[in-house]
């Protein structure tokens, strides 16, 4: 890595102590000693340990659930059906007014994804709560269900979340977040010409090196004490908190170290049933998932389709651009509706267009449900719009760099949801990168600047 | 049938923070008797070196060494409030809260050692080694030690300060979409040049050059791992990974490390990093959040340099051998 202090140097003071030294990490040797301590490490005498029955079904009624075999099987402590949860549908951003709640801790009557968690098994070893796992007798009612978007958005499509009653989110701004700026009719119709584009992605998993779970210690005070990898301490205590009817004072989460995270341990799942386990058997429990569940069960990324419709002049400048975003959110919301909107903030890419359309929607269908992940809301988005720029530039023949220039977002210039842009800085990654690659593009881009003279 | 080589470029910038609900982060500064400084948080470290990263800029506000500051985090019982390390918020909004807890600890470390010192605390520096001078006089001068002594048992002063950084939240304009969903933003721009072997569709990603643009490297070392590490991520986000390889159906996920596709050691590309420094308005020291844009640029990147090798596009991720392949027999028999 190099720094190349000779950009920005007149906004920059270099001459600070400890800021811009390259300090060896404190926790460094722990992590590679492996004396760390992560939530995984803690274990208590007498802890228990939670298996959870899946559904083997994208959609289905749930006729009966049948836990006697399971509950006889020798060291099993406990089986927690939906019953036994107190606020049992929920939706974790309903902590920032974000509803409905439309998603079971517990699943109630009906299962809307492969994987989707029905019952709970605690037992005093692992091998026992799978074994019980295995003897719950469930009855179900196979139902249609739904993969794919444009099936899922279409009349008489199999409606996946009766709490959402139609296939995508309701924004207050109607079935998709808009972002309108200028007229995009208006530029389609003055460009020299039009290039329309569709781009797709398949859901994408985290993979940290430690898998998603907890370990709860009931404190003997009627306070429980949860050890925990996720990347949001109190988002994930007060969730707990609304889900089991449980005073905050009488939760205390302990974390902060974590084996990654990309995004994957911002859902609240695991905390909650632990700490019922907890509280209903008065013993640790312990719940990990599975390298499986990481994979399958935990949240991916989300599947993205990007629609582009450009509208570009001859001398390179993008006059219009329109863009249609859909989220594939599967069966529940958790942070797809706020991913949806993050991509609506985000178009059309760093780029000063003077017209611009954008509606993002978020799809809901009878898949793993997705959430955030590293450039939530963006990376896909991101994709699409940097092909889009390479398939323009070759369509006005133009050097796909220089393109990129002309078209580059300045300071004080207006974006599409109406911030002024500041501190912009595309424009001197690209004269570097034309340094660096030895991709050689004409003088007056290298003579250009972010800054703008009275900005 | 041949290996043929294409290069490929894209321009990128990311947001800090998010704006949804609001985005609060509050830190607590303490000193200890002998002048080590404690910083609690509820914020996480999710191996990216967060609490190395509030030590440092715990340290140079208060002007002391990094290894005097101690960072205690995340536990609910003591720790004040984060909403928590996501959308590359972690350093630009706790490093903000840790600075104005980390000011305020100072003023009362700068007036202790004034009254010790008998001087006014507007005379007074440090020199970032443990020591508070007056200034135009160094000679006459305190250590930061005996001033935690002096305020924990003779003047009876509590070296501490409290810090909060609050994003509020922006609401979207129905029909326009007006709103402020961040604060300051990253840039990149990646050039990454590929082998395709026209046969079997496998790609050879030789080489990634990445420019990002982060505000400012607060420690460059810290900043090279975690640009590294995204950068590998963009090539295999680009190449391999997916849970569903044929979305939108449910089947042939992989359900571990060897079905669900990553690279290997042996499949990275000769990794090229060079950041600008462009101090941002409102971040610590001027940082921005690059943690998730710095791994968005090389998955165009690679896709138009594809292109450019063997003229077909592939516009759904993963570029996969076998989509690669189907594109080639489509385009030949066009």
């Amino acid at each position: 890595m190099e720094l190349r202090k000779n950009y920005f140097a007149d906004v920059r003071k270099d001459d600070l102590h400890e800021i811009g030294q390259p300090r060896p990490r404190s926790d460094s040797p722990g992590h590679v000693t492996g004396k760390t301590a992560f939530f995984a490490d803690r274990s208590f005498p007498g802890m228990l340990h939670l298996k959870m029955v899946r559904s083997p079904h994208h959609h289905a009624r749930i006729r009966s659930i049948d836990t006697s075999e399971a509950e006889k099987h020798p060291g099993v402590v406990k089986v927690l059906t939906a019953k036994d949860v107190p606020h049992n549908v929920y939706t974790i951003l309903i902590l920032i007014q974000i509803g409905p709640e439309d998603e079971t801790v517990l699943a109630d009557g009906k299962v809307r994804w492969k994987g989707e968690a029905v019952v709970a098994v605690l037992a005093e070893t692992e091998r026992a709560a799978q074994e019980a796992a295995a003897k719950i007798k469930i009855d179900y009612e196979v139902l249609p269900a739904v993969f794919d978007m444009e099936e899922a958005l279409k009349p008489g499509a199999p409606l996946v979340n009766e709490y959402h009653g139609q296939n995508y989110y309701l924004y207050d701004s109607g079935e998709c977040r808009k972002v309108r700026f200028g007229d995009v009719e208006a530029g389609f119709a003055g460009a020299d010409h039009i290039l329309e584009q569709s781009y797709q992605s398949s859901p994408i998993e985290h993979a940290p090196t430690e898998t998603t779970g907890c370990v709860v210690a009931p404190e003997g005070n009627d306070r429980f004490t949860c050890y925990t990898n996720t990347q949001a301490m109190f988002f994930t205590l007060d969730n707990t908190s609304i889900i089991l009817q449980m005073p905050g004072s009488k939760l205390h989460f302990v974390g902060g170290t974590v084996g990654g995270g990309f995004g994957g341990k911002v859902d609240v799942i695991v905390e909650p049933i632990a700490i019922l386990g907890a509280k209903l058997t008065g013993r640790p429990v312990s719940f990990v998932y599975s390298r499986e569940e990481e994979m399958q069960i935990s949240s991916p990324r989300a599947a993205e389709k990007v629609v582009i419709k450009d509208g570009v002049m001859k001398d390179g400048r993008i006059v219009a651009r329109k863009v249609t975003g859909y989220t594939d959110a599967g069966a529940y919301s958790r942070h797809s509706p706020y991913g949806a909107q993050k991509g609506a903030g985000h178009y059309p890419g760093p780029y000063t267009i003077p017209n611009v359309w954008i509606d993002t929607y978020c799809v809901y269908t009878n898949r793993t449900p997705s959430s955030a992940m590293r450039g939530f809301g963006v990376t896909i988005g991101d994709f699409a719009l940097e092909v889009q720029m390479d398939k323009l530039a070759r369509l006005i023949g133009m050097d796909p760099l220089e393109f990129r220039f002309i078209n580059a977002y300045r300071d004080g210039d207006m974006k599409a949801h109406r911030q002024p842009t500041e501190g912009a800085a595309l424009i001197e990654c690209m004269q570097e990168a034309s340094r660096t690659a030895n991709w050689p593009v004409a003088e007056k881009f290298m003579a250009m600047s972010s800054y703008r003279k009275g900005a | 049938m041949a290996i043929r080589r294409g290069r490929g470029v894209a321009a990128i910038n990311y947001p800090t923070g998010m704006n949804l609900g609001g985005d609060p982060t509050q830190a607590l500064v303490h000193s200890t008797p002998t002048g080590n400084f404690m910083v609690t948080l509820s914020s996480v470290d999710l191996g990216q070196g967060m609490k190395q990263i509030m030590a440092q800029i715990c340290a140079e506000t208060i002007g002391v060494p990094t290894d005097r500051v101690v960072v205690d985090t995340a536990d609910t019982d003591t720790g004040p409030h984060c909403m928590g390390t996501f959308a590359s918020r972690g350093t630009h909004r706790a490093g903000n809260a840790v600075i104005q807890a980390a000011r305020e600890a100072r003023q009362v470390m700068l007036e202790v050692a004034a009254e010790e010192l008998e001087v006014n605390a507007s005379d007074l520096e440090t020199d970032g080694q443990g020591n508070i001078l007056v200034k135009g006089a160094p000679q006459k001068s305190i250590s930061i030690f005996d001033v935690a002594l002096s305020a924990h048992f003779k003047r009876g002063r509590s070296i501490s300060g409290r810090g909060m950084f609050l994003i509020p939240r922006s609401y979207p304009d129905k029909e326009t979409g007006a709103m402020k969903p961040s604060t300051c933003y990253a840039h990149a721009c990646t050039v990454a040049e590929v082998e395709v072997d026209d046969e079997t569709g496998e790609v050879t990603v030789l080489t990634v050059k990445n420019v990002f643009e982060i505000g400012r490297a607060l420690n460059p070392k810290m900043v090279e791992q975690q640009l590294v590490g995204g950068s590998w991520m963009g090539i295999s986000h680009a190449l391999y990974e997916t849970t569903e390889p044929y979305y939108p159906n449910r089947d042939h996920g992989g359900t571990d490390f060897n079905q669900y596709l990553m690279p290997g050691p042996g499949d990275l590309a000769q990794t090229e990093i060079i950041v600008l420094e462009r101090p941002s308005a409102d971040g610590p020291y001027g940082a921005k959040g690059p943690g998730e844009m710095c791994a968005n640029p090389q998955i165009p990147a690679v896709a138009n340099a594809v292109f450019d090798a063997v003229g077909v596009r592939i516009d759904t991720l993963p570029i996969t051998p076998e989509r690669i392949l189907r594109a080639l027999k489509a385009q030949a028999a066009n």
